[in-house]
């Protein structure tokens, strides 16, 4: 592929790639994301390549292997565009019939169709199905049209273009100002304002400065920025540029878990393609601007995403916070001035260019802008990736777009923010997904929401997000490593039958200390889900203890009716 | 280097700039209790123990008293119910670990620490990395560093540069705590370096 070497370049070979598309013909576009693939995805693909050669169509239609769709709970999902008819959970023995009714009779195959199961209808087109109707896929929806090892596929939809406006009309100080007004907060949860992070960094002294993309995702269960990634890597390769642009930094970095394959892969693909096209590496489409982007590949534990870690660890040093008096803005990686922002925070850059600020603000609440993409998991009807609008009610998430609990169980909380997050009762799913709120409410807004139901057992989660964390913690500091230590001891207590009273008030009393003396965010942030669990659960925990139950009947050795 | 004034316990402090609160503390006769503090070795800010109250032009927050650089005008408090009862817990916590160790003791009857407050732990390390940092920041060898993460850190000798480097200098062991290090090096000693078997 010739390099790009201006805008105008870049242009031309998108309208050159859409030319060659045709907006009719057939394109069947398979979920190959990590979820789908473990659903064997992947002998869906080679059954329609070979099934089309098969049936002589070969060159009458596309296959296309995408990234995470989002709905996880259907996989291997099948979309067939033009039309967008959806199939779920395709087996490689319904290929045929697919191609022969779809692709050469134009026909629907209705069995293989997704049934509402409220009203058990089938449903033929993906943006009829509730749980994509009530999203708001800004920053997903272009994931099932995108083959993630293809650049082309991902100017087709207008990717790149952001930049080509940044770099013809913008000024780095004018994209700063974009930023800040657009109101993009940091997606990891901890709602920092990005634009007044790149305005500090681009003020700050020195000529070598660096972006980070943390792409880290410890938290158990939670599957947003590694699917995201893996998906749609040109998007945050985009908003790093432009970043980078803004603040006058020449190097970045994608930090990752190396837990991960999929996303190293496609990310990689992804920097090559864009170094072969003059979109990473030196002058920038004609630009005189130079940015290269590497993947630093960890191994490290969930304290790791944390940034004075990450950042130790990314210099070859042991993955563990310090105590540091300056902000990375002026001495971060290397003592150099750094921005670190979540992958999800750069995926919103691109967008923000695009639409500009005043539509990006309309969207949302008076303090967080735009929308939110969440993991979603446990015991509900729908799970998968889902992308709301900031203000969406976290009801509207479970019941709406997750199709409320699976099995028709009874409801009983949502775990919010992973593990230094915490629980939501029933009569609390009207908080607002909302930077401001949730915080209020001792919640995070961490990337995954997790459905809990009559059959989970309190005591039990938290038990199971201390013993995370203390092994997922570093162990630097007394009061993080030792009251986890005796937590843990009490918990376990607690499950096995042999609670005592005044466990709860240990409990309180050593997070208190945990909370307050520790280190880094993750001591801190450790009480949250007790402290949830106590204020909205405090019934569940003194069953344990004073009537040996587990109302669950989780906890082995207890039973749910109690001592016999 | 300049002089700031700052105040500690309702005390005009002054002190070099550079210095950490913990060190102008001391130089005017405040006490602050450190365990993992070494004056050879870079703050550490771990066992938590110098936490103090800091006031920076109405910013309060708890923080290292061992690490938190002098400032003008900074207002400190070294001790509060809040401060005290951080101290009386940790010495708590530690003392599951090592129960005998002077220091703690000491500490404990200060803050009121019950030594029996938790069930003892089979390990008497407390983790405060004192011989970690001595040999790898001063002796420059990383003879002992530490393993594992979370609740199951622990300190531990390296056994080839054991070997070679540490009987001829052991300036860690009096830095130690407890005596979990004299512990753990005998037992690297005796497994990697038995006493020659006799042949039959
Ligand atoms: C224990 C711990 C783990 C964290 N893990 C992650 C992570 O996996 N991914 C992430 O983006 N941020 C993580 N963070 C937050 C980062 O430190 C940092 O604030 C964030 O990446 C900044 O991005 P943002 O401002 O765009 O949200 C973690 C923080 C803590 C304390
Ligand atoms: S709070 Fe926990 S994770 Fe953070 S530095 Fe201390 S021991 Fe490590």
């Amino acid at each position: 592929m010739a390099r790009l070497n201006s805008p105008e370049d870049l242009e031309k070979l998108r309208q050159e790639v859409l030319s060659r598309n045709d907006p009719k013909r057939p394109c069947i576009s398979i979920c190959a994301g990590t979820g789908c693939i473990a659903c064997g995805a992947a002998g869906v693909v080679s059954a329609f390549e070979e099934d089309l050669r098969r049936q002589g169509l070969g060159d009458k239609a596309d296959v296309k292997r995408t990234g995470c769709h989002g709905f996880c709970e259907q996989g291997p999902a099948v979309v067939v565009h033009p039309d967008g008819v959806f199939y779920a959970r395709v087996k490689p023995e319904d290929v045929p019939e697919i191609v022969s009714r779809t692709i050469k009779e134009k026909k629907v195959v209705e069995r293989l169709l997704y049934v509402d199961p409220a009203t058990g209808q089938r449903v033929v087109h993906e943006s009829e199905i509730q749980f994509f109707e009530k999203q708001k896929r800004l920053v997903l929806g272009s994931n099932s049209r995108i083959d993630p090892g293809s650049i082309e596929d991902y100017l087709a939809v207008g990717g790149y273009s952001a930049l080509v406006k940044v770099l013809r009309t913008m000024s780095p100080e004018k994209v700063i100002s974009d930023i800040k007004e657009s109101g993009l907060r940091g997606r990891s949860g901890s709602g920092f304002p990005a634009g007044r992070k790149w305005e500090a960094c681009r003020n700050a002294e020195g000529e070598t400065k660096y972006v980070i993309c943390n792409c880290h995702e410890g938290d158990p269960g939670a599957f947003v920025d590694r699917m995201m990634m893996e998906a749609n890597p040109h998007l945050v390769l985009e908003g790093m540029i432009i970043g980078a642009y803004s603040m006058a930094a020449h190097d970045g970095y994608i930090f990752v878990g190396g837990e991960f394959p999929l996303t190293v892969e496609n990310v990689g693909i992804a920097i090559r393609q864009a170094e072969e096209h003059g979109l990473l590496g030196q002058n920038i489409l004609g630009s005189g601007f130079d940015f290269t982007v590497r993947l630093s590949i960890d191994g490290g534990s969930y304290v790791c995403g944390e940034s004075t870690a990450l950042m130790a660890s990314m210099d070859g040093r042991v993955g563990e916070p310090i105590r540091k008096y300056d902000h990375a803005t002026e001495r971060g990686l290397r003592a150099r001035p750094t921005v670190l922002n979540n992958l999800q925070t750069w995926a919103n850059v691109p967008l923000i260019i695009n639409q500009g600020v005043e539509r990006y603000r309309s969207i949302g609440t008076s303090g967080s802008k735009g929308t939110k993409v969440f993991s979603l998991t446990g015991a509900v009807v729908n799970t998968g990736m889902v992308e709301v609008p900031m203000g969406a009610t976290l009801k509207e998430i479970v019941f709406d777009i997750g199709g409320g609990v699976r099995g028709g169980g009874k409801f009983k909380a949502l775990q919010v923010g992973g593990p230094l997050g915490g629980f939501v009762p029933e009569n609390q799913l009207n908080l607002k997904v909302d930077f401001d709120e949730l915080g209020k409410a001792g919640l995070s807004m961490g990337p995954s929401l997790v459905v809990m139901d009559e059959n989970a057992c309190i005591v039990d989660t938290v038990k199971y997000f201390v013993t995370f964390l203390s092994d997922e913690s570093c162990g630097k500091c007394t009061p993080c490593r030792e009251v986890f230590r005796q937590i843990l001891k009490v918990l376990n207590r607690i499950s096995g039958g042999r609670g005592r009273e005044g466990d709860i008030e240990l409990l309180k009393e050593l997070s208190d200390v945990q909370r307050d003396a520790t280190l880094c965010a993750l001591g801190q942030g450790a009480p949250s889900p007790i402290d949830s669990a106590l204020a909205h659960f405090r019934d569940e925990f003194e069953a344990h203890i004073g009537e040996k139950r587990c109302p669950a009947g989780v906890c082995r050795g207890l039973s749910a009716a109690g001592p016999r | 280097m300049g002089i700031v004034t700052l105040t500690i316990d309702n005390r005009e402090v002054k002190a070099e700039e550079g210095m950490t609160v913990l060190e102008a503390a001391r130089g005017a006769g405040i006490e602050i209790p450190t365990l993992c503090w070494h004056e050879k070795l870079k703050p550490y800010t771990v066992c938590r123990i110098c936490v103090v109250d800091v006031d920076a032009r109405g910013w309060t927050s708890l923080d290292t008293a061992c690490s938190r650089p002098v400032k003008e005008g900074l207002v400190v408090r070294t001790r509060s119910a809040k401060i005290d009862r951080i101290r009386k817990t940790i010495l708590e916590l530690l003392l599951a670990h090592a129960p005998d160790s002077p220091k703690l003791r000491e500490y404990a009857s200060e803050y009121g620490a019950d030594r029996d407050r938790f069930e003892k732990d089979p390990s008497f390390c407390i983790d405060c990395g004192l011989c970690v940092r001595y040999c790898a920041e001063v002796k420059k060898k990383n003879a002992v560093g530490f393993v594992d993460r979370g609740i199951r850190r622990e300190i531990c000798f390296v056994p080839e540069v054991a070997l070679r480097e540490c009987n001829g200098c052991k300036e860690c062991f009096p830095l130690c705590p407890t005596s979990y290090l004299q512990a753990a090096f005998v037992l690297v000693q005796a497994l990697t370096a038995p006493a020659q078997p006799e042949k039959p």
